[in-house]
Order: structure tokens, then C-alpha cells, then sequence
């Protein structure tokens, strides 16, 4: 690391201290505009992929899939469903990868951990022989999902419950209410402890930028939420219409070059909400390739938070693989 | 790494003949003398077609046509009608869209996702446009009855064959003017190609004639006595010649020329959009572009970041096949061109300039140039004086405001320039200004049939495009 790229690494650390740097830090950000930033994203959702490339980014988008469940009516059954699937997505086919996580409430992480991680926390993942290497990770959304209007101690119990049933990812939610009266301190501090609160397990933090509604915004919650310690940032509850576009993506994912600039830490990226077509997951991908370049194009890095999306792409990759479209009776539903 | 696999535009739509007469009183025919020359596709160095050269016989013949063809039948014609096969030829364009665009690729070497997505719909638009005005001139500002001024000689240039060939043919045609206009040498296909859908329309005959050839061409045309107007897009000193050649007569003219435009960058600006801009500005059609930004103005203060920015950007442009539908950069689109930008390119490097390009391998065959910048440029230099219309992009710093504007002004151009800052109050006081044509702020390139487009002083004068552009094709 340079000595630049150190001192801004300290200098950014202290900035959580004052509400007067923070602010004077986010506000001093460049500004984005929105019709050039819109223009970009619709121009690289012209690329053109075809043959190779697309099998190929048809894999890594599956691998890249945090298949998701968010109901009030989520049972164990259903949850159970989607976790098998999630480690086998297509039964016809063993080359097939498996998703990149289960996202499911707190309530519902325990069954699904069970059918990840075999019964009462034993190890492999269950039917281990037939799934691929690698893990399927656990995700559960906490901190009063999706809103996140209730008390500070309440989300942090809400995250801790979700860790403790075996999830090693929380997708926690942003205080918009403070953030949008500018108390920028607050929602700082709101990350920090929930980041405290997950213990070993990743954070995501979820700005929901359709509440947000500009992009100038976007970028300063980005920061906000990276200077606190997230591990991903994550565009949406999927609970707006307004969820997950391009042009909101590649804001953030200028964010997260910017920011690994700055600091040498990199941050993973989820656009989640909308996403349903393999058609819409390859603009992404290409998104990802052309903004910040192969090191995000990993699981570990870009997730797509998404449930009717898996189908398309495993529907297309049979066509690529086979030549013939099958019917969706062919691709189970859950 | 997301290798992207080659995505070619089929060539199929595309059904060339060996060889292409001259457009006059609606049929094509052969030129007098019998010349041709061969198009060819700069991407390949193939040859396309063999296309007629026309001699100042031909050039008198399609005067000829297009002067009866304005006393009897399209002067005399009601707005109304002459919109109806305006209409008629905007949807033709449309409808042919694909194959105009494949085929202008193939002819120009610019990629097909510009041919597709930027010249042909402003092409479409620029039809719509003035087929609307066409029947309401009396209410565009110039007083009652507006009456054209008769038969239009149009040379056009070769950077945007088919796009410059709306701009002069639909005011003209709009108006109530016919035409005769020459194509650049070595872009007539999709005029010749237009002439059909002007067939297909209806058009009636002499309205519309297309003389193609080279230099010669072109002047027999502009000193031929019967025009009444001469209308020129192309390089500053065959414009000062035409202007030579029509002083003391009647002749209108309107003149769209060269530009060494200015990109200001602030250091209040949105960075990511601000590279994004200054991308298009150069790299657009290979910066085979009159109001191209090729002097890139870095406030100091944000110089360097701005540049990395730029570096890192331009890595990801993708050079080749221009009927590629990821490729962004084209071939250059001949041999004398690329000889002219790598003199120039070379002279940049001999004053002193650093030079840099992003790696990337270039096709065997063909014209090719890399995307390049030179940072340290100076004034004084003639990479930042000369318009060099190819991808090169020479970068100046300012430190105030009133140095950029210095700075940008300093140049005996002016078609165009772009300003990025996010403080409105800046952007009006430079729009103020800046001596151009144009000012895009907070973009670049962005082009549109009702936004009136020319230049001050050897950028040239007239303007085309939107109610001012209708002026030029009409006594008023």
C-alpha cells in the first residue's frame, strides 16, 4: 500500500467520530449525473453475449445467486424447498453449480441450515456426493427487515438471533429515516453495531435506493455504509417497486473501486429486487466486467438477490448446453 | 475473465451491386465519361463497389433535373404533400434501418452499435422533423409565405455519410428546394442506397439527385451558374475554397467546417460521467467528428485523478470489427486519414508531448489507430491547434475559470464545446463565453434535429437543424 492510500485509510477511520467530518466527508464526494450515469448503463446493456461468454456468465450468475424467500408466509417446508434446490438447482443436470446463498427471515434460518449443513450442525451439506464443491452460504435478512423502524436494541437482537440459528450472512437495512434527515452519525453507528453484532458473519448492507431516490444519495450512503464496516453493499429490500436498475448498480460499483482506492478494502456488491431474466443478469455481469473488472466477478464479491431469476438462467443454460428450450415443468418450482 | 465471444452483424441484409451509376431525374444512369472508382470497406481493405464518377456533364444534367423538377412539380406542391413523402421516406429509413446501418459500417468502418444506435435513428428523427415543418412554415418566425430558394448543390463528408445527408436533404426537401449532392468519395454507398428508398417513396423524379465522385465533382457542382444555394459540411479549406468560388454571386451558401473543440473539466465535476464524456467526445467515430472534444481542459487541481480515471477507462475500450456489436472503435475510415493523424500524432511526440495508449492489438488488415492521449501539451503545439479527426486526444490543464475560457477560445475554430462542473451558476457564465456553436454541458456528442448546430469563425456559419437551420433553405 502507498503511503497515500495509508494515511487515507486512517484519515477515513476517524471520520466516524464527527458528524461534522462524516457529513463534510460525504457532501464533498463528486457529485453523479444522472443523465450521463443512466446513459452508461443503458449503453453497456447493449453488449452483445453470445455463445462461450454466455455459458460462461450463465454459471457464474448462478453461482452468484442468493435465492431468496422473504414471506410472511415462509414455513419450514417451504424454506426447506428452496434450500435443497439452492444445493442442487438443476437435478438433471450434475455440471450444474449451486447457488451462492439461501436468504430466508431469522425465524426461518434454522431449517434451512439444516438441509446446508445436515442435521444439528453436522458437517457436509446433505446429499453431499452429488453437490458440487464449495458452500452454499446462509443468509437471513435482520434489523427489523425492511423497514427498520424499531429501537437500535431490537435489530441488534433481531441480527444476533440470526447468527446464532447459523446464518453467515446478515442482510441488515439502513436507517433511511436518519439518513434522509441528514443524521448521517446515526446510521454510522446503527452499521457499526450491527457489524459488531454479526460476529463472524458478513454483512450486507442494504441502502434501498429506490428511498433514497437519487444518486448523489446512492454514492453517499455507499461510502456511508463502507466507511462503517459493511461487507457488501446491497441495493434493495426487493418490498419496493423501485428495486435493483443498472444505473443504480453502477453507482455503487464506482463506489466500491473508489473506495478499495482509498483504503486497499474491498467491498462486494448485490443488486437484489427486479432481477429476473438471464438477459437482465448478463447486463449486470457485463456492468461488474466493465466498471470494476474481474476481481468482483466472484460469488464472493457481486450477488444477485433474486428467486425467479435462477429458473431463467437454469432454463437457458439447458437451451446452450442441449439446443432445445424445455418447458418450466422441466425446472422445478419451490 | 469475461471473455467476450465475437458477435458479428450479419452481412446478409445487405445485397450490394457490382457497381452504382449516378442518381439524376430519378433513375440511375451512367456517367458520361464512363469513370468509376472503387469503394471499399477501410475495416478490410476489400473492395465493396465500384461507384461512378461524374464529370461536369453529369453534374449540369442533375442541375437540370433538379431545376425542372422545382418549377414544375415540388415548388409549386402545398406543404402538405411535400410532408407526405417526407413521412413516407423517414419510415422507409426506419424500416431499412438495419440494412443502412450494417451497410454504412461496412462502407464508413464505424462500429455497428453507432451506426445502429446514434446515426440512423437521428437520421429517422431528422426526416419526422422537417416533414413536420414542412407544412407550417408560415408560423416558423419568418413572416407569411417563406418562399424556397430553388436548387441545392450538397457536398456532405465521409465521417457521417448517411447522417449528414439528412441533415442537408431534409430542410432542403422540407422547404420546398430540390437537390443535387455529392456523397464523399469514399462513402457513397448509403446515399446510393437512399436514392432507392427515395424510388421506393415515390419521390417525384429530379428531386432528389445524387452525383457521386470525388474532388472534382464537387467543384463542377459548386461553380455550376444554376444553383441557387450551396451547402457544405467537410474540412475547413475546401470550405474557404467554395467560399472563394460563389463570392460575387447570388449563391447562398452555409459552411460547417472543421472545430478543435474544448472539454472543460471542473473540479466540482461528476467524475465517472465527466470520463464517460470525455470518451464519446474523442473516441466517437473514431473522433472522425467536426465537434469532436480533442483539447481535453483538466482543472489542475483534479488533473490527476482525472487522468487515471481516463487510463482506466480507456482500457476498456474494445478496438476491431466494426460489425462487431461490442466493438467501440472502429477503423479509421482511409488510408490518407490515417497517414494525416499519424503525422500529426508523430508531431505531437516530436514537440514534446507524452504520448499513451491503453494496449491493444489492431487487425492486420484495414486502416487502424489506437485510442491515444498526449498529456503536456502545450498551446503552442500543433497537436492542440490542428484539427487532427482521428482518436487522439491532447490534454491542457487551467487553473480559473477565466484561464479555461481563455484557453478554450484560443483556437481559430469554434463548433463546439462541453463544460462538466455541477455548479449550474459556472456552466451559464462559461456557456456565456465560450465562442462555439455548441455547448454541452455536463455531456458531449449529444445531437438532435431541433438544436440549431454550426460554427464562428473557420468552423464556418450557417446553422442546420431546428427553426434557424429551416432559414438557410428559404428567402426570408
Amino acid at each position: 500500500m502507498t503511503a497515500t492510500a495509508m494515511s487515507a485509510r486512517s484519515d477515513l477511520t476517524e471520520l466516524g467520530r464527527s458528524e461534522t467530518a462524516l457529513r463534510a466527508f460525504l457532501h464533498n464526494l463528486p457529485g453523479v449525473d444522472q443523465v450521463g450515469a443512466e446513459q452508461r448503463a443503458a449503453q453497456l446493456g447493449t453488449r452483445s453475449i453470445k455463445a462461450t461468454a454466455k455459458a460462461w456468465a450463465i454459471d457464474l450468475a448462478i453461482r452468484m445467486v442468493d435465492l431468496t424467500t422473504l414471506e410472511g408466509a415462509d414455513t419450514p417446508g417451504k424454506v426447506r424447498a428452496l434450500a435443497a434446490k439452492a444445493l442442487r438447482p438443476d437435478p438433471a443436470d450434475p455440471s450444474c453449480p449451486h447457488v451462492g446463498a439461501v436468504c430466508v427471515y431469522p425465524s426461518m434460518v434454522p431449517y434451512v441450515a439444516e438441509v446446508l449443513r445436515g442435521p444439528a450442525g453436522g458437517a457436509g451439506p446433505a446429499g453431499a456426493g452429488a453437490a458440487p464443491a464449495g458452500v452454499v452460504h446462509l443468509a437471513s435478512v435482520a434489523t427489523a427487515f425492511p423497514a427498520g423502524q424499531a429501537p437500535l436494541e431490537v435489530k441488534l437482537a433481531d441480527t444476533r438471533a440470526a447468527v446464532a440459528a447459523g446464518a453467515d450472512e446478515i442482510d441488515m437495512v439502513i436507517n433511511r429515516s436518519a439518513f434522509l434527515t441528514g443524521r448521517y452519525q446515526e446510521v454510522y453507528d446503527e452499521i457499526v453495531a450491527t457489524r459488531e453484532a454479526c460476529g463472524p458473519a458478513h454483512l450486507k448492507v442494504i441502502l434501498e435506493t429506490g428511498e433514497l431516490a437519487t444518486y448523489d444519495n446512492v454514492r453517499r450512503a455507499s461510502w456511508l455504509a463502507m466507511l462503517a464496516g459493511a461487507d457488501f453493499i446491497k441495493t434493495s429490500t426487493g418490498k419496493l417497486p423501485a428495486a435493483a436498475t443498472p444505473p443504480v448498480t453502477l453507482v455503487m460499483l464506482e463506489a466500491v473501486r473508489d473506495f478499495r482506492a482509498a483504503t486497499g478494502r474491498q467491498v462486494g456488491v448485490k443488486p437484489a429486487g427486479g432481477i429476473k431474466t438471464t438477459k437482465d443478469a448478463i447486463k449486470y455481469l457485463v456492468l461488474v466486467n466493465e466498471t470494476v473488472g474481474p476481481d468482483w466477478l466472484d460469488p464472493d464479491w457481486f450477488r444477485f438477490g433474486a428467486s425467479s431469476l435462477l429458473n431463467d438462467l437454469l432454463m437457458q443454460r439447458t437451451k446452450l448446453t442441449t439446443g432445445d428450450y424445455a418447458g418450466p415443468d422441466y425446472f422445478t418450482r419451490d | 475473465m469475461f471473455e467476450y465471444a465475437p458477435a458479428p452483424e450479419s452481412r446478409s441484409v445487405v445485397r450490394l451491386q457490382p457497381a452504382y451509376g449516378l442518381f439524376i431525374d430519378g433513375e440511375f444512369v451512367d456517367p458520361t465519361d464512363g469513370d468509376s472508382f472503387p469503394s471499399i470497406n477501410p475495416a478490410s481493405e476489400e473492395v465493396l463497389a465500384e461507384v461512378a464518377a461524374g464529370g461536369a456533364g453529369d453534374v449540369d444534367r442533375a442541375v437540370r433535373a433538379a431545376r425542372t423538377a422545382y418549377d414544375r412539380v415540388w415548388g409549386p406542391m402545398p406543404g402538405r404533400d411535400r410532408a407526405k413523402y417526407l413521412f413516407r421516406i423517414a419510415r422507409l429509413i426506419q424500416e431499412r434501418s438495419r440494412e443502412l446501418a450494417v451497410l454504412e459500417s461496412l462502407d464508413n468502418g464505424k462500429p455497428i452499435k453507432e451506426s445502429r444506435d446514434v446515426d440512423l435513428p437521428l437520421v429517422a428523427a431528422h426526416f419526422f422533423y422537417h416533414a413536420g415543418w414542412a407544412d407550417k412554415l408560415d408560423h416558423a418566425g419568418f413572416g407569411p409565405g417563406p418562399r424556397p430558394l430553388g436548387v441545392a448543390a450538397q457536398i456532405i463528408p465521409w465521417n457521417f455519410p448517411l447522417l449528414m445527408l439528412a441533415w442537408k436533404i431534409a430542410p432542403a426537401l422540407a422547404t420546398g428546394n430540390t437537390v443535387v449532392l455529392k456523397p464523399a468519395e469514399t462513402t457513397s454507398l448509403t446515399a446510393l442506397l437512399f436514392a432507392e428508398i427515395c424510388q421506393q417513396a415515390d419521390l417525384p423524379a429530379g428531386v432528389v439527385n445524387i452525383v457521386t465522385g470525388a474532388g472534382g465533382t464537387g467543384r463542377a457542382l459548386v461553380e455550376h451558374r444554376d444553383v441557387d444555394k450551396v451547402a457544405f459540411t467537410g474540412s475547413t479549406e475546401v470550405g474557404k475554397a467554395i467560399a472563394r468560388a460563389v463570392a460575387g454571386t447570388d449563391t447562398r451558401l452555409t459552411l460547417e467546417l472543421g472545430g478543435k473543440a474544448a472539454n472543460i473539466v471542473f473540479d466540482d465535476a461528476p467524475v465517472d460521467q465527466a470520463v464517460e464524456g470525455i470518451v464519446n467526445g474523442i473516441f466517437f467515430n473514431q473522433g472522425h467528428v467536426c465537434c469532436a472534444g480533442s483539447r481535453l481542459l483538466l482543472q489542475e487541481s483534479v488533473a490527476d485523478q482525472v487522468l487515471a480515471a481516463l487510463k482506466r477507462r480507456m482500457t476498456q475500450l474494445r478496438v476491431g470489427d466494426p460489425l462487431d456489436k461490442n466493438t467501440d472503435i472502429g477503423a479509421i475510415n482511409s488510408a490518407a486519414q490515417l497517414a494525416r493523424i499519424s503525422e500529426l500524432a508523430d508531431a505531437g511526440t516530436a514537440e514534446g508531448a507524452q504520448r499513451w495508449s491503453p494496449p491493444c492489438a489492431l487487425p492486420d488488415r484495414g486502416f487502424w489507430f489506437a485510442p491515444t492521449i498526449f498529456t503536456g501539451v502545450a498551446q503552442s503545439h500543433r497537436i492542440a491547434r490542428e484539427e487532427i479527426f482521428g482518436p487522439v486526444l491532447s490534454v491542457l490543464t487551467f487553473r480559473t475559470p477565466a484561464e479555461a475560457v481563455e484557453k478554450a477560445n484560443n483556437t481559430p475554430y469554434g463548433l463546439s464545446a462541453g463544460v462538466w462542473t455541477e455548479k449550474g451558476s459556472r456552466m451559464l457564465w462559461l456557456a456565456d463565453r465560450l465562442r462555439a456553436g455548441v455547448v454541452w454541458a455536463n455531456t458531449f456528442n449529444k445531437f438532435d434535429p431541433t438544436a440549431p448546430f454550426g460554427g464562428y469563425q473557420e468552423s464556418g456559419y450557417g446553422r442546420e437543424g431546428g427553426r434557424h437551420g429551416l432559414e438557410a433553405y428559404l428567402n426570408v
